[in-house]
C-alpha cells in the first residue's frame, strides 16, 4: 500500500516537524513494514508552472510529428515550446518547465534551438517530472484547475512523501488510508477521527427511477450486498487534480471520475467497489455461484471458464463479474455511461482466495477480499462514494437496495496478565486495556479477566494469542528484556550428524572443495549419462512448476549437478578440479493424487502421519566428487599427477575408512562410467555406489578434460555401518616376519580376487598384505600379467619359526593357484 | 699348551716395550690426525682402536706377561689405548663441527622454491557456518532437529496455521511436486521441522534445524530459490518473548561478536504470534545512512537494519495441530538466513558466489567459515 503523507495528515494531526521517514519509523515499530519513504518529485529543482496551450503548429518535415506550441505561462508573451506528445489540444492547460528548472536525471531545461525553433521550455510528463510512471503523453490538466503561470509543483503535489508499506496477510484493514491513519494515531498517542464516522452529507434519493434491485443467493460467501444507483452524471466532467495526485501517489492510474471516485474510496476507506453501466444491466444484480458451463469475459478481455466454485455477480443473462476480483467487460462504463449501479459488498475471504488462485487473477478488490476487509463497511463507503458522484460528477442520487445476514459478536476472553505472561515482563492491566482500546476493540474487565470484541475491521483478531501480539506491539517490542531459558541438558551431535561433518572434513583434507549445486535435473541429463531405461534413478518426483522447464525433475544422484558445477569451474579456466558434494537425493515416486489430510484441531493420529510420510520420495544422503585435470599440479619438481579413476576409489575408501566401515571394491558397470574402469562401492554385498573414470560421452556432454573421474555412494547406507562405539585394538609386540611373493595370473583375474585368496591361504599368521607391483610384458606370457604382493606375518604369543612362516607362504601361494596363478 | 710364564723374558713380548707402544701411538695419532671426514675417521678408528689394531693386540699380550711385568705392561699399553682414544673424540668433534659447517651448509637448498603440495580443499562456508550456528545451540543443551527437503504439504503448511486458501500459502512461492494437489512440495521453510519435532521429542523440545529450503524466486545477486536456514524451536512451560529475544541476542553475539545491535520488529507469520521480524543494526554504516543520501550504505541499502529472519511464540493453534496442551505448554521459534549470516558476517556481497560452485570461493574459505 503506497500512501502519501499528505493524506495521513489529512486524517491525523501528526506534529508538522515529523517527516516522512520520521512517520515510517514510527509505523515500523507498530509492525507495518514501510519499505521506502519516497519523495514526490524527487529530483526537481526550480519552477515548473501551469500553462495554457494557446496555439500549435503542425510540423511534418520531420521523422515524427513535431508540435510548435505557443503557451501561456503567465508572463507577458506566450512561450514557444516544442513539444513530442500529442494527447493535448489547443485551450488545455499543461505543466511546463521553463528554461533553468532542473528535472530528475540531472538534466536541466535550457532555451535551445530544434526543430527549427527555439524552444523556450519543456512540456512535461508525469515521469519526466519524477513524480510518477506515466509517461504515455503529457500531463493535462483540469480546465479551471490553475492560472496559467500558477506554481505547477503545487497543483501536482510535489515535495509530498509516499511511503510504500508492505502489508502483511493479516492486516487487511492496512490497506486503506483509514487503517495506516489509526496506525499512525496510534503511534503518536493522537486522538482519531475514523472517517467512517464523518457525518453522511448523501441527499435523500431523488425517487426518479427505482434503484436497481440486487440479492445474495449464497449468504456465506457474500453476506452482505448493497447496490446504490446514481443517474445523469457527466461522463466529459475530468477527475479534480487532488484525487489524480492521491490515486497517482497510491500508484493507481486516473481512468475517468466515477472510476477514479471508486478507487479513491477504496483507498480511503479499504472497501472496494465496482461500478456497472446501469443500463446494461438485466433485472436483479445478484451475487451467487457460477452454473456449470458458463463463461465470462472480465474487463481485461480475458473470456473465462468458470467454476460452479466460483462466486459471480449475475443478472438475468447470466455472471457480470467475478465477486471481489474484476468485472465483466459487458457491464463496464465507459465514456458515454450517464448511470451507474454501485456495488458494495462483503465477500468471504477464502471464496475470493480460492478464485484468485484458480484463475491466476488478483486485483486490488481482490487483494483486500482475501484478507478480510471490515464487514459492516459497504453501505458506508458506497454513500461515500456516492457522495462524490453527485458533488464531482453532476449525479442524482436514486437509492439503494440490499441484503445482508446476521453477523456474529465474537468476544475473546483473556486473563487480563496474559500479555504480561507471555511477554515476560511488567504491562499494567490499564495499559492491556488501553492498547486494545486503541485498535478499536471493546474491552470489558472483571476481576482478572477480559472480555473483548475486537472491531469489526479486525477480522484478524480472533485468538487470545492476537490481542498479546497487539498489546506487545504497542507496548514496543524494544521494551522487552532479554532472558536466557534453561533447557534441560542435551545429547550433542547425533552420530550421525558427527559423521556427515567428518566426511566433508576427510574430503576436505584430501583436497576436494564442496560445492552445494541445485538438485533440479533432468531426462536429459540421465540420457546424458547413460542410464539405462530401466534404471531406477530415472523414477524421481516431477516439479508442477519448476523454475525451468529444461530442468523439471529432483535429482536421483548427484553426479549430474554436480557435473555441472565442474563444467562452469572449465568454463572459468580451472582445469584442473576436485570437487564434492554432500546432500538430499529424491529417488521414487511422490504424492499422490488425494493426499490425506489431516485436520488442525488435534494431534494425526499415527495412520495419518504415516500416510502423509509415504507421500515423501526416499531421499537418502549421498556424498559425490568429481575430478578433472591433474590432482597436483605441474612445477619444478615434476609434471603434475593428473588424477585418475584410483583417486575416486580412494577417495570413497578413505570416506569408509573414516567411519570404520569395510568398504569393498569390484569391478563395475556402471554405464556412466568407463566400462573397464569402473568401480562397484559394496557394503554386505550390496552395491552402494560407483567410482572411476567417467565414460567418455558423459565427459563430452559435460564438456569436461578427457578422462575426467567421479565417485558417488549412498552415505547413509554408510553411516548406518559405522560403529558407534571403536572397541580398543589388541596387538602382538612380537616381531614381524616378511615375505615377497610375485604371483603370474591371466589377464582377467583382478588384483582383489587374488588378495582375497591370499588372505585366506595365509592364514592367522597374516597381519597384512600389499600389493606392490604389477607387471605386464616380456617376462610373462601373453595374456597374463605379474602381481607382487608384499606379506606381514606376525604371531600374537611367540616369534615366528622359520618353518611357520614357510607353511604360511606356501598356503597363500596354494590359495593362489586355485586362481590359476603361479609363482614367478 | 703352554705353561704359565715364570720368568721375565723381554724377547718373548716385545711388543709390549714402551718404545713399540710409542710408535704405535705416534702412528695412530698421525692417521688420526690424517683422517679428513667422518668416514676416515671411522676407518681409522678401527684400524687403531678397532678390535685388531695393535694397540688391541698388545693389550691382548699382556696375560702372557710373568705377574712381575704386568702391571707394568698393563699401565703403559692403558695409558697408550686412552691417549688414541681422545685422539679420535677430538678429531670426531673438529670433523662434525667441520661437517657442520662446511658439508651441511653445501647441502643448503632454496626452502623458497614451491615445493609440491597436496593442497587441502574446502568446505562450503555455508555448510561451515550451519556447524558453527548449531554448535551455538548445542551448548546451550539444544539438540539438532532433522527432516526431509521434499516435505508434506501438511507439514510444511497446514500444521503451521496456513490454511489452503489463506493468503500466506502465496506469501512463499512454492515449489510443488508432480501436481500442484499431490500434497508434496518442496519445504519453502525450515519450519516442518517443528511439527515433526513436535510429533516426535518428548517434552520440553528445545532443537535447532538447519537445513536447506526452496522458493520459487529467480536467482539474482540477493535472491536464490534454494537456499538455507536455521530453524529453532522452544516448547516448555512459561516461555516468554524475552527468553526468544535473549536466545536471538545469544546467539547473534556468537555470530558477529559483541557490540551487535539486534533489533525485534512486529511481523506476521502464521505460525507464530506475536511474531516479529529479527534485524541486525548494520555494522556498515551503524544507521548513518539512513536518509544521507550523500552517504549510501550498500550493506543495508541506507535502511539502517538488515534483516535477518523471522520469530515470534508458537501459535497456539501450532500446538493444537501437534497434540500439545497449549494452556500448560508455550513456545518460541525462529528461522534465521544462513546465507543473510554469510553474507553480514563475512562480507559476500552476491549471493550467485554461493550457488554456482566457483572453487575461488569455497577455496578462500577453507575448512571454515
Amino acid at each position: 500500500m503506497r500512501i502519501s503523507t499528505s493524506w495521513i495528515r489529512d486524517l491525523v494531526a501528526v506534529p508538522e516537524d515529523q517527516t516522512g521517514r520520521d512517520i515510517a519509523e514510527r509505523l515500523i515499530d507498530a509492525g507495518l513494514e514501510v519499505e521506502t519513504v519516497e519523495l514526490v518529485g524527487a529530483g526537481l529543482d526550480g519552477p515548473i508552472v501551469v500553462g495554457k496551450v494557446l496555439q500549435i503548429e503542425e510540423l511534418t518535415e520531420f521523422k515524427k510529428p513535431i508540435r510548435w506550441c505557443q503557451v501561456d505561462i503567465g508572463g507577458t508573451e506566450p512561450s514557444g515550446i516544442i513539444c513530442g506528445a500529442r494527447n493535448f489540444a489547443e485551450g488545455d492547460l499543461v505543466v511546463v518547465a521553463p528554461p533553468g528548472t532542473t528535472l530528475p536525471g540531472d538534466f536541466t531545461i535550457t532555451a535551445r534551438e530544434t526543430y527549427g525553433h527555439i524552444s523556450n521550455g519543456m512540456i512535461c510528463s508525469e515521469r519526466e517530472l519524477g513524480l510518477g510512471e506515466d509517461h504515455a503523453g503529457i500531463i493535462v490538466l483540469a480546465p479551471e484547475t490553475a492560472e496559467p503561470g500558477a506554481d505547477a509543483s503545487k497543483v501536482l503535489g510535489a515535495g509530498d512523501e509516499v511511503l510504500d508499506i508492505a502489508i502483511t496477510p493479516d492486516r487487511g484493514y492496512a490497506l486503506s488510508a483509514r487503517g495506516i491513519a489509526r496506525e499512525v494515531a496510534i503511534a503518536y498517542g493522537l486522538d482519531y477521527h475514523d472517517p467512517v464516522e464523518n457525518p453522511e452529507t448523501l441527499p435523500g434519493p431523488a425517487d426518479e427511477r427505482a434503484p436497481a434491485h440486487c440479492a445474495s443467493d449464497d449468504l456465506e460467501a457474500c453476506p452482505l450486498f448493497t447496490l446504490r444507483t446514481i443517474t445523469g452524471i457527466d461522463p466529459s466532467i475530468p477527475t479534480p487534480q487532488w484525487i489524480v495526485n492521491r490515486l497517482r501517489d497510491s500508484g493507481m492510474r486516473s481512468v475517468s471520475l466515477a472510476v477514479d471516485i471508486t478507487n479513491y474510496v477504496m483507498l480511503e476507506l479499504g472497501q472496494p467497489l465496482h461500478a456497472f453501466d446501469l443500463d446494461s444491466l438485466q433485472g436483479t444484480v445478484r451475487a451467487g455461484r457460477a452454473q456449470p458451463g458458463e463463461k465470462l469475459e472480465t474487463i481485461d478481455h480475458v473470456e473465462r471458464e468458470l467454476s460452479t466454485d466460483d462466486l459471480t455477480i449475475r443478472d438475468d443473462r447470466g455472471p457480470i463479474g467475478l465477486a471481489g476480483t474484476m468485472g465483466g467487460a459487458d457491464t463496464e462504463i465507459g465514456d458515454e455511461t450517464t448511470n451507474i449501479a454501485l456495488e458494495a459488498a462483503y465477500f468471504a475471504p477464502d471464496v475470493v482466495a480460492r478464485m484468485g488462485r484458480r484463475h491466476k487473477l488478483t486485483s486490488e478488490a481482490s487483494r483486500r477480499f482475501e484478507r478480510g476487509i471490515d464487514r459492516t463497511l459497504a453501505p458506508i463507503a458506497s454513500a461515500r462514494a456516492s457522495e462524490l458522484l453527485v458533488e464531482l460528477a453532476g449525479g442524482t442520487y436514486q437509492g439503494m437496495t440490499a441484503v445482508e445476514a446476521p453477523m456474529d459478536e465474537r468476544a475473546i476472553e483473556i486473563p487480563t496478565d496474559l500479555p504480561a505472561q507471555v511477554a515476560g515482563m511488567d504491562i499494567a492491566a490499564a495499559t492491556t486495556v488501553a492498547k486494545l482500546t486503541a485498535v478499536g476493540c471493546t474491552v470489558e474487565q472483571s476481576d482478572d479477566r477480559l472480555s473483548v470484541t475486537p472491531p469489526t475491521w479486525r477480522p484478524d483478531l480472533t485468538d487470545p494469542a492476537d490481542l498479546v501480539e497487539e498489546v506487545v506491539r504497542l507496548v514496543g517490542y524494544e521494551s522487552l528484556p532479554s532472558t536466557l531459558p534453561t533447557a534441560p541438558a542435551g545429547h550433542g551431535l547425533t552420530h550421525a550428524q558427527r559423521l556427515r561433518r567428518r566426511v566433508g572434513t576427510v574430503l576436505a583434507a584430501r583436497g576436494l572443495i564442496e560445492v552445494l549445486t541445485y538438485p533440479f535435473t533432468s531426462e536429459a541429463d540421465a540420457n546424458a549419462l547413460r542410464w539405462n531405461d530401466d534404471d531406477p534413478r530415472r523414477i524421481s518426483p516431477r516439479l508442477a512448476n519448476p523454475l525451468s522447464d529444461e530442468q523439471p525433475l529432483l535429482r536421483a544422484a548427484i553426479l549430474p549437478t554436480l557435473l555441472t558445477a565442474a563444467q562452469r569451474n572449465v568454463g572459468r579456466g580451472f582445469d584442473d578440479l576436485a570437487l564434492f558434494e554432500l546432500g538430499s537425493v529424491f529417488l521414487g515416486a511422490a504424492g499422490s493424487k488425494a493426499p490425506p489430510r489431516p485436520g488442525v484441531t488435534q494431534r494425526p493420529s499415527d495412520a495419518d502421519w504415516q500416510a502423509l510420510e509415504g507421500l515423501l520420495p526416499d531421499q537418502p544422503m549421498h556424498v559425490a566428487a568429481v575430478w578433472t585435470g591433474d590432482r597436483t599440479a605441474k612445477n619444478w619438481q615434476g609434471s603434475g599427477e593428473p588424477a585418475t579413476w584410483a583417486d575416486a576409489i580412494a577417495t570413497a575408501q578413505d570416506i569408509a575408512d573414516a567411519l570404520g566401515v569395510d568398504l569393498t571394491v569390484e569391478q563395475g558397470a556402471d554405464p556412466a562410467f568407463h566400462p573397464g574402469r569402473c568401480a562397484q562401492l559394496m557394503i554386505d554385498n550390496a552395491i552402494i555406489g560407483h567410482a572411476g573414470e567417467l565414460h567418455p560421452s558423459v565427459i563430452e556432454a559435460w564438456g569436461l578434460p578427457a578422462r575426467a573421474c567421479a565417485m558417488e555412494l549412498d552415505l547413509d547406507v554408510l553411516m548406518q555401518r559405522a560403529p558407534l562405539v571403536h572397541p580398543a585394538p589388541d596387538f602382538s609386540s612380537h616381531p614381524v616376519a616378511k615375505e615377497d611373493i610375485a604371483l603370474v595370473v591371466a589377464e582377467n583375474v583382478t588384483a582383489a580376487q587374488l588378495e582375497q585368496v591370499i588372505r585366506e591361504g595365509a592364514g592367522e599368521l597374516l597381519e597384512d598384505v600389499t600389493l606392490f607391483d604389477v607387471y605386464t610384458g616380456d617376462q610373462v606370457p601373453e595374456g597374463h600379467k605379474s602381481l607382487a604382493f608384499a606379506l606381514r606375518f606376525r604371531a600374537p604369543d611367540r616369534t615366528l619359526a622359520a618353518e611357520e612362516i614357510a607353511a604360511a607362504r606356501q598356503g597363500a601361494i596354494a590359495a593362489a593357484e586355485g586362481l590359476g596363478a603361479r609363482l614367478r | 699348551m703352554s705353561g704359565p710364564n715364570t720368568e721375565f723374558d723381554p724377547k718373548q713380548v716385545a711388543a709390549l716395550d714402551a718404545q713399540a707402544i710409542e710408535s704405535m701411538v705416534a702412528e695412530a695419532l698421525a692417521g688420526i690426525a690424517e683422517a679428513s671426514n667422518l668416514d676416515e675417521l671411522k676407518a681409522a678408528k678401527t684400524a687403531y682402536a678397532g678390535d685388531r689394531s695393535p694397540l688391541a693386540l698388545a693389550n691382548r699380550e699382556i696375560g702372557a706377561l710373568p705377574p712381575a711385568a704386568k702391571a707394568d705392561a698393563g699401565k703403559r699399553v692403558g695409558q697408550a689405548r686412552a691417549q688414541v682414544k681422545k685422539a679420535l673424540e677430538d678429531r670426531e668433534q673438529i670433523l662434525i663441527a667441520e661437517r657442520d659447517a662446511q658439508v651441511l651448509q653445501a647441502e643448503a637448498v632454496d626452502v623458497t622454491l614451491p615445493v609440491q603440495r597436496n593442497p587441502i580443499g574446502g568446505r562450503h562456508p555455508l555448510t561451515t557456518l550451519m556447524e558453527r550456528m548449531a554448535d551455538v545451540f548445542i551448548s546451550m543443551g539444544y539438540d539438532i532437529a532433522e527432516g526431509p527437503e521434499a516435505e508434506a504439504e501438511w507439514a510444511n503448511f497446514d500444521a503451521l496455521n496456513v490454511p489452503p486458501d489463506h493468503p500466506a500459502r502465496t506469501m512463499q512461492d512454492t515449489f510443488y511436486v508432480e501436481s500442484p494437489d499431490s500434497g508434496v512440495v518442496l519445504r519453502t521453510q525450515t519450519s516442518p521441522i517443528q511439527i515433526r519435532a513436535m510429533l516426535e521429542r518428548e517434552l520440553p523440545i528445545y532443537v535447532v534445524a538447519p537445513g536447506r529450503v526452496y522458493r520459487t524466486d529467480e536467482l539474482d545477486a540477493t535472491h536464490t530459490p534454494v537456499f538455507h536456514q536455521i530453524e529453532g524451536l522452544a516448547v516448555d512451560e512459561g516461555l516468554t518473548m524475552a527468553d526468544l529475544k535473549g536466545t536471538l541476542d545469544h546467539l547473534a553475539t556468537q555470530m558477529f561478536g559483541e557490540g551487535i545491535v539486534t533489533r525485534l520488529r512486529p511481523s506476521y507469520f502464521p505460525f507464530t504470534e506475536p511474531s516479529a521480524e529479527v534485524d541486525l543494526e548494520c555494522f556498515v554504516c551503524r544507521g548513518a545512512s539512513v536518509g544521507d543520501p550523500n552517504n549510501p550504505c550498500r550493506t543495508c541499502g541506507s535502511e539502517g537494519w538488515i534483516e535477518w529472519g523471522g520469530c515470534g511464540m508458537v501459535n497456539p493453534r501450532v500446538l493444537t495441530a501437534v497434540g500439545i496442551d497449549n494452556q500448560k505448554y508455550r513456545g518460541f521459534a525462529f528461522g534465521m538466513g544462513i546465507e543473510r549470516t554469510l553474507m553480514f558476517r563475512n562480507g559476500v556481497t552476491d549471493m550467485r558466489d554461493m550457488v554456482e560452485g566457483d572453487i575461488r570461493f569455497t577455496r578462500a574459505f577453507g575448512v571454515d567459515a
